[in-house]
């Protein structure tokens, strides 16, 4: 078997991951799952650049995704955008804000960079909860349609609600990942990941560090952005939760418990995560115990991620 | 440990699959809001549904058939609650749902049911859900508008002209503070002072003593619900000011004078249904025996208190049964098309006649004014 | 004036219960470098057990005595099984288990309790005291007096006796502590066990004035976590300041401003102090070692 890079490996496994699994799917319903695993994959593959390649840690990044899902919410009818549109417009105001506030905020480490990331989350999801007037408050606000489906139905391409959404995030997530893993191979790439191993030591070399984690910052929120959008086009409907502070942990938790270190490990965890609530609802009243233990387990025992770890057990019986 | 992990997790996945697999004849979806913020609404909705569910089942179903209630708790998240409307209609495919315990997710849910054609009753407030109609989506509580209509009421019959505010933060107080200020010209009212607190937090004090503070107000009101009214409350007897204050439905239950404290909560206002008041009602109330029976059935299971929002769960469920019995089929259209021509139903809420054009079926004489007199609710005249 | 006094006071008594909340992330931190997501769960428990064991049928103190041992020994339990297997691990993985563990403990007091709101009797009644003008509860005064007191405790701790040395000792340098013959199992051990005994003392005097049910927890954690970084991690100093700071900053902003964003208005200070202080207002300065 001629030898697959990591990047055609991942992009492979993907695709075919997308393109399969709906042959075994028992319901409409699977195709919901599904598009909310690439989206939530999707959210977490910015993540992994921020958190997996250079080491940074942000508990807001849900603001970002508030952005971009408000922006589908508000652009098309103040400013008479399409909701395509609207979509790139979310994710240039998220970089731009990423960029502002990211300037000040990256100079701080460990938990001061947590305590500073959430308190720019927290400022998001309060802006959205309180401007009544303009984003619907706590009730949330409707969302126009994409009006991709309809296209794709005049062309002879007729999918249900459900299958539409599930190939269209699948694709988007396939781009993203696409994009993460030629970053990680960029000198931008092999410099966030010298930052993560030592910012003193990168300094040293000639790694503009504050620069290059400004970088991995605006990039993964603009992924976070991207995912809000879609959330709010599929759902066509938003509410703040999307910007909340349980919504920010879910993203790092869903990047870690995988393997924050790979794309693949990543969208893992967003899966594990995305299908574990749905799972339990067997029984209901433990989700939150059983929720809350997977995330202490799977921390304590498999550090790098499950992914990592169930590999490295396969790699190592196969010797 | 690492074994247990990797095995319970598939595990776990194909107890999914199976979970549908029981099947009854008639299969009632509901998705409520049992944890999260709004648990303090969607726990005695859940457990009014399975309770009833129950006894209705025990008592031999609805024309002989029995009842299957797959039940799923979304937290209070607009998005969870439209992937579990989802899979209600397409994996458990149920017949109807009841659900959405806030408006967010109650908006969630909708948006499915309209597209799949499944009927839905939600048990959220805002007037939104139902306005303008749309065919399958129907609602029990009355709308926080119609709250606020009942409170200006009798401000306007107690001469109050101006009025300071306090809502929560949360959907519910945000929604109906926006209602109030909208039709409080309607009633000669002005809201002079227009406060908020969100809903975790401790003290209010700050927030009374602006509305105190501000020229001629004569009552003040506080949308909102969970502990937050309690320590309004408290606040507002603390700083000892005078004025009446009104609630707002979202605390109508006995929990709510307990937790305020008998003499803190003393003189307080609210617009509240029957099941309040079950043993002051007339024995001709029309709605005595659902409000007895279901209070009795609650209390007597649960060993709390009921309140207004596990009698929406109770209502919706009513509606739905009426529906199915004389609709005679458990068909999806049928049941809507029946619950459409719902006549004179006696619920804990009010009396619901539904038609076309309106698809909540309440008035504002579903509302009581009450008020806390020694320690517990009695009727306003 | 007694519009500004009363503010103050309402500023004080939300401070105060943010301040315990910070006090008990301090230790914690202290010994171990761990910031304790799972700390307000411990407020929430303190509150939760004693009305609990008040109910049926304890006297109040002696349920808040009950509550505040078996957090304590939760806490111990936590860092036995949770967060001591997992030293060393990146501040990501730490930061998870430990919302893990307030995740965990929600989903438990969920099921052992129930949903419903609860509270108990304020200590010294409620009849408000008096000053300028202005109005205060005792139950107030209660959570001031126990956030200076457990201070004071706190700072002799850590400067005057060797135990509390010790693990200032085991923070900074954990090998080194055992060097030179510091139990630092133990150490770990005390500093659970006051972290989350203080936490569910803080949920015993502030229930009768919060109220608490079983997901209060979260936004104790956010609001102590906050206070405590604004003063500076590991410092009693910093979290007791950076504590009464919020409260104060919220309870100004929601009299002279707007009540909407007062909130905002705390993490908009936050943000500002950690811009031109990156280690908070009474952080300790550090290098880091390559």
């Amino acid at each position: 078997m001629p030898k697959l890079t990591v990047k055609s490996a991942t992009l492979l496994v993907l695709a075919v991951l997308i393109a399969v699994t709906p042959f075994f799917f028992p319901s409409g319903y699977y195709y919901r799952v599904g598009a909310l695993i690439f989206v939530n994959g999707l959210a977490v593959t910015g993540i992994v650049i921020l958190t997996g390649y250079a080491g940074q840690i942000s508990l807001g990044h849900a603001g970002f995704a508030g952005i971009g899902g408000y922006a589908c919410a508000l652009a098309p009818e103040y400013l008479g955008l399409h909701p395509a549109l609207a979509m790139v417009l979310g994710a240039a105001v998220s970089a731009v804000l990423a960029y502002l506030v990211g300037r000040p905020i990256l100079r701080l480490k460990g938990y001061y960079l947590a305590v500073a990331t959430l308190g720019f989350g927290i400022l998001v999801s309060m802006v959205l909860n309180n401007e009544r007037d303009l984003t619907g408050g706590p009730d949330g606000i409707a969302v126009p349609e994409l009006g991709l489906r309809g296209v794709l139905k005049d062309w002879g391409l007729n999918l249900s609600n459900g299958q539409f959404w599930y190939f269209f995030c699948g694709i988007v997530l396939l781009l993203g990942a696409w994009i993460a893993l030629n970053l990680y191979q960029s000198p931008t790439g092999r410099a966030l990941r010298a930052l993560h191993g030592s910012e003193v030591a990168s300094g040293t070399v000639g790694i503009d560090v504050a620069r290059v984690k400004l970088q991995a910052f605006v990039i993964s929120a603009v992924y976070a952005s991207v995912a809000g959008s879609l959330v709010a086009l599929q759902n066509k409907f938003i509410t703040p939760d999307v910007a909340g502070f349980m919504h920010s942990i879910e993203m790092v938790t869903m990047a870690v418990l995988g393997g924050a270190g790979s794309v693949l490990g990543a969208v893992f965890g967003a899966g594990i995560l995305t299908l574990l609530p749905q799972a339990l609802t067997v029984l209901a009243e433990y989700e939150q115990l059983v929720l809350g233990l997977v995330m202490m387990l799977v921390m304590i025992f498999l550090r790098e991620g499950l992914l990592p770890s169930i590999l490295r057990r396969l790699r190592g019986r196969g010797e | 440990m690492k074994k247990t992990l990797t095995t319970t997790v598939p595990a776990a996945l194909i107890a999914l699959g199976l979970a549908s697999v029981a099947s009854a004849e008639i299969k009632i979806g509901a998705s409520v809001s049992a944890t999260g913020p709004a648990a303090f609404l969607g726990d005695p909705e859940a457990k009014t549904l399975q309770m009833l569910v129950e006894e209705l089942n025990a008592k031999g179903g609805i024309n002989g058939e029995e009842i299957e209630l797959v039940l799923y708790d979304d937290g209070g998240d607009a998005n969870k609650a439209r992937t579990f409307a989802t899979r209600l209609i397409e994996d458990d495919e149920v017949q109807a749902i009841i659900g959405g315990t806030t408006t967010g997710t109650s908006m969630s849910i909708l948006s499915v049911a309209e597209d799949a054609e499944i009927p839905f009753i939600s048990l959220a407030g805002a007037i939104d859900i139902i306005q303008p109609v749309k065919p399958w989506t129907f609602k029990t509580p009355h709308t926080d508008r119609m709250a606020c209509q009942k409170i200006f009421e009798d401000m306007q019959k107690n001469g109050f002209s101006k009025i300071g505010m306090i809502s929560g933060t949360d959907g519910f107080g945000a929604s109906m503070q926006a209602q109030c200020k909208d039709v409080a010209g309607e009633f000669g009212i002005e809201i002079t002072a227009d406060e908020t607190y969100d809903p975790k937090d401790a003290d209010m004090t700050a927030q009374l003593t602006k509305i105190r503070n501000t020229e001629g107000v004569q009552a003040v009101l506080n949308p909102g619900f969970g502990q937050g009214p309690s320590i309004v409350t408290r606040n507002y007897r603390q700083l000892g000011i005078e004025l009446p204050l009104y609630q707002s439905h979202g605390v109508a239950s006995d929990g709510f004078i307990e937790l305020a404290g008998k003499e803190a909560a003393e003189g307080v206002r609210l617009p509240g249904t029957a099941l309040l008041v079950a043993g002051l009602l007339a024995d001709d109330d029309p709605q005595k025996p659902a409000v007895t029976a279901y209070k009795a059935a609650y209390e007597g299971k649960f060993k709390e208190p009921v309140g207004t929002f596990g009698g929406y769960a109770h209502d919706g469920f009513a509606l739905l049964v009426d529906a199915v019995t004389r609709a005679g089929s458990s068909e999806p259209a049928a049941i809507r098309d029946a619950l459409e021509a719902t006549q004179g139903l006696a619920g804990t809420t009010g009396i619901y006649t539904m038609s076309a054009e309106d698809h909540l079926g309440l008035d504002l004489s579903a509302f009581r004014m009450l008020e806390v007199k020694d320690g517990s609710w009695s009727m306003v005249e | 004036m007694s519009e500004f006094l009363q503010f103050l006071f309402s500023g004080l008594t939300v401070g105060a219960v943010y301040a315990l909340v910070a006090l008990g992330f301090t230790i914690i931190y202290n010994a171990s470098d761990v910031v304790n997501f799972a700390q307000g769960e411990f407020v929430m428990l303190g509150g939760m057990i004693t009305w609990f064991s008040h109910a049926a049928g304890l006297p109040l103190p002696l349920a808040a005595l009950v509550a505040i041992i078996a957090t304590a020994a939760l806490g111990v339990a936590i860092n036995k099984l949770a967060i001591g297997p997992a030293r060393g691990a990146p501040v990501v993985s730490l930061i998870i288990i430990t919302i893990g563990a307030s995740v965990f403990l929600q989903g438990a007091a969920q099921l052992v309790f129930d949903k419903q709101i609860h509270s108990f009797p304020a200590f010294s009644g409620d009849t408000p005291l008096r000053f300028g003008g202005a109005t205060i509860q005792p139950q107030s005064l209660w959570v001031i007096g126990g956030a200076l007191v457990v201070f004071v405790g706190l700072w002799l701790f850590f400067t005057r006796t060797l135990l509390g040395r010790a693990v200032l000792a085991t923070s900074n340098n954990r090998l080194a502590a055992q060097l030179v013959g510091i139990n630092t199992n133990f150490v770990m051990t005390l500093s659970f066990a006051l972290s989350a005994g203080i936490g569910a003392l803080a949920g015993v005097l502030a229930t009768p004035i919060t109220l608490t049910a079983y997901n209060v927890g979260i936004g104790f954690a956010l609001k102590g976590f906050a206070g405590a970084m604004l003063g500076g991690m590991g410092n009693p100093k910093g979290a007791l300041a950076g504590g009464f700071l919020i409260g104060l900053i919220e309870a100004l902003t929601a009299g002279y401003l707007s009540s909407t964003y007062k909130e905002a208005a705390a993490f908009v200070v936050i943000l500002l102090v950690l811009f031109f202080m990156p280690q908070g207002l009474f952080g300790r300065r550090s290098t880091e070692r390559v």
